[in-house]
């Protein structure tokens, strides 16, 4: 098992004959992910060719769903676009729908969240996210699958590339799931929704943790930690020397006043038994220690 | 973006919220001017992104034009928590009878957004909710329905607006999300509100943030960014769609993705205490960077006179590390002589032998690798020290 995506996910493509979603589909399927077909308004009928396979186009999520049995798709379409986008997938009530784009304005993931909980058929993980990648089983969005290879630790993490660093540290071991959940003020899938997956799947034995500066994310994943995940998390949480009121490059990661910052949220951790690394790699080594009792 | 107060009142106006009249001035003349086209009394206020200027003494009641050029000479050039005081706001002044308090804003714990209300106007908001949470309504808005006449009915009547006012604040209310939907606004707020003591209702002051990643469907945002504030080298990296932000360090930092170079600035500052230095940058490269890219965001870090030593931490996902170290070899090239910095590089993930190999056989004097991120973090700092 896995949490959210395994072997059984057939994934569509929103925006796969765009540059980004064509170089992104070539590298899902070199890793092994089921891609059955792409979606882009308005080339509906076409047939793409990539890594040998011949995907067909639909001009939405529902046709492309009705002829390819999807139930997992992943959006890489412009910002301009991609409310429409995810409001087409949760339309067609696609169980995870993975959204890549980063710079979406909030007004719009506001409107497409609340959408997606009114319906309440779909997962949404991101935006401005990696996605998710359960190896050897499916990969998708942009997280590179050949760092390592199943194993019994799960990943949550705000940070892209903070998770292949921790992918990469912990490599031998390998992991059952890695999700990013994304940089954004509003994501689909948080902290406590990942934990709370991680806590019930029985292939994941202990659970890393990343957070960063912005919101109060880390600190409501902190208290259910305390009441409901029995299994060893440790944690890791960046921008300690980020200043006040300024955006550090994720749109959420911002501290505002006296909210948000990292040590409230390390301290928050700490209080509920979560051993937090000063750095990527101490952080790795804590999970070492554990794991090797 | 937070707008400031006479851009908010500006926006406000043009929104149909109600406001007073208001104009901004950059000299004393020009404040006298505005106040004598107002008439009667007027309110000078520094124009600052930073709560308590009252307390400061930025803001100054003038009874005529004459006096609200001198208040406004005395405000014009102060430092107000470190922020200096460019321009004025020259406000009409109204008697007032009563402060309320109104803001919708961005609720990321709910994943919607939040009216919050109450007649306990004019002090800090934290501070009622602190000292008297019953005296402020909170009232979480579907984003998909948005604040209905209902809706603002009920919010009036949750904050325990008196009956004189009610249809004035619902009307308020309405005008006010319209304007923070339009807007693409993630902070509208009004402290106070005020009744007047002739019964009108309106914003005496103001706070808008506006959300950065909603320009492309507002052009007219770009005019209230305020480049006087901005500093040199980060509106230069805005020139080359580069994600900087300006620290107050010695180890310029460069790498990729926002999350590993939070982490990286955080592993520099460890290291640096026993050296007493810190991060000077903040400095994505983002994912897929190029050489191009590379280059610019090198030259902008070696540009940067506070610098001493330099740390390029990459972890190659989609980002090709031999297309980094193509990068640091070509910035190099094109600096000649002018770079003059060490540079500790630390790459790893797609591509690395390639990367290392390419940077080994350039032997750059000014390059030096390490493996880890926390031993190039350690010999960073330690070469800032130097």
């Amino acid at each position: 098992m896995a949490i959210f995506i395994n072997e059984h996910s057939r994934v569509l493509v929103q925006g796969m004959t765009g540059s980004e979603g064509t170089k992104h589909t070539r590298r899902m399927l070199q890793s092994g992910t089921n891609i059955v077909g792409g979606v882009t308004p308005g080339k509906g009928g076409q047939v793409v060719d990539i890594e040998g396979k011949s995907l067909p186009v639909f001009n939405s999520v529902s046709e492309a769903v009705a002829a390819t049995g999807a139930n997992a798709s992943v959006i890489f379409v412009p910002p301009k676009f991609a409310k429409a986008a995810v409001i087409d997938a949760i339309d067609a009530a696609l169980p995870i729908v993975v959204v890549i784009t980063e710079g979406i304005p909030v007004h719009d993931s506001a409107a497409f969240f609340a959408y997606a909980q009114s319906k309440g058929t779909t997962r949404l993980i991101g935006p401005n996210c990696p996605g998710l990648i359960s190896p050897g089983k499916s990969n998708i969005g942009i997280i590179p699958a050949d760092i390592t290879g199943p194993g019994r630790i799960g990943l949550v993490s705000k940070s892209g590339t903070l998770t292949y660093q921790m992918m990469y540290e912990l490599r031998d071991f390998g992991f059952s799931t890695a999700v990013g959940i994304g940089g954004d003020p509003i994501i689909g899938t948080t902290h406590i929704d990942c934990l709370r997956a991680f806590q019930d799947d029985p292939d994941t034995d202990a659970i890393v943790m990343i957070g960063e500066i912005g919101g109060d994310g880390e600190e409501r994943a902190a208290a259910f930690i305390g009441e409901y995940v029995t299994k060893p998390v440790v944690g890791y949480v960046a921008g300690f020397t980020a200043p006040e009121g300024k955006t550090m490059g994720h749109a959420g990661a911002i501290v505002s006043g006296s909210s948000g910052t990292a040590a409230a949220k390390k301290s928050a951790l700490e209080a509920v038994g979560v051993q937090v690394g000063k750095t990527p790699s101490e952080t790795a080594n804590l999970m070492r220690a554990l794991l090797n009792g | 973006m937070d707008l400031f107060e006479y851009q908010a009142r500006d926006l406000f106006e043009s929104h149909g919220v109600p406001v007073l009249a208001g104009a901004v001035a950059t000299t004393p003349e020009e404040a006298e001017t505005a106040a004598n086209s107002m008439g009667g009394k007027v309110v000078v206020k520094a124009q600052v992104k930073v709560g308590g200027r009252g307390k400061a003494g930025g803001v100054k009641l003038a009874v005529d034009g004459a006096d609200a050029r001198e208040k406004a000479a005395a405000i014009l050039g102060m430092d107000i928590k470190g922020h200096i005081v460019h321009k004025v706001m020259i406000a009409q002044a109204a008697p007032i009878e009563s402060e309320y308090y109104l803001a919708i804003l961005l609720d990321r714990a709910n994943r919607n957004f939040l009216v919050m209300a109450s007649v306990a106007g004019g002090m800090e908001i934290e501070e009622v909710a602190h000292t008297s949470p019953e005296k402020l309504a909170r009232v979480g808005i579907d984003p998909n329905v948005g604040i209905t006449a209902d809706i603002a009915r009920e919010i009036v009547s949750a904050g325990q607006f008196p009956a004189d006012v009610a249809d004035q604040v619902i009307e308020v209310l309405l005008k006010l999300w319209a304007a923070f939907v339009s807007e693409d606004a993630t902070l509208m707020e009004i402290n106070p509100l005020v009744k007047t003591s002739d019964g009108r209702v309106v914003a005496l002051d103001g706070k808008v943030t506006l959300d950065d990643n909603a320009g492309f469907r507002h052009p007219s945002h770009e005019a209230l960014i305020d480049h006087a504030a901005t500093n040199p080298l980060e509106a230069l990296a805005k020139e080359k769609d580069l994600n900087y932000v300006k620290l107050d360090g010695q180890v310029g930092i460069i790498g990729n993705g926002a999350g590993l170079v939070m982490s990286t600035l955080d592993v520099v500052a460890y290291a640096g205490e026993k050296y007493g230095v810190k991060p000077a940058n903040f400095l994505d490269i983002g994912g897929g960077a190029s050489a191009e890219v590379m280059a610019n965001g090198l030259s902008i870090i070696l540009g940067d006179t506070d610098v001493k030593s330099v740390f390029v931490n990459v972890f190659g996902g989609i980002t090709a590390c031999d297309a980094v170290a193509n990068g640091i070899v070509q910035a190099l090239e094109i600096l000649g002589t002018s770079a003059t910095k060490p540079i500790v590089v630390r790459l790893d993930g797609n591509n690395v032998i390639e990367g290392r190999r390419i940077l080994n056989e350039a032997a750059h004097p000014l390059i030096e690798q390490l493996d880890t991120m926390d031993g190039a973090a350690a010999r960073a700092a330690e070469l800032a020290a130097k």
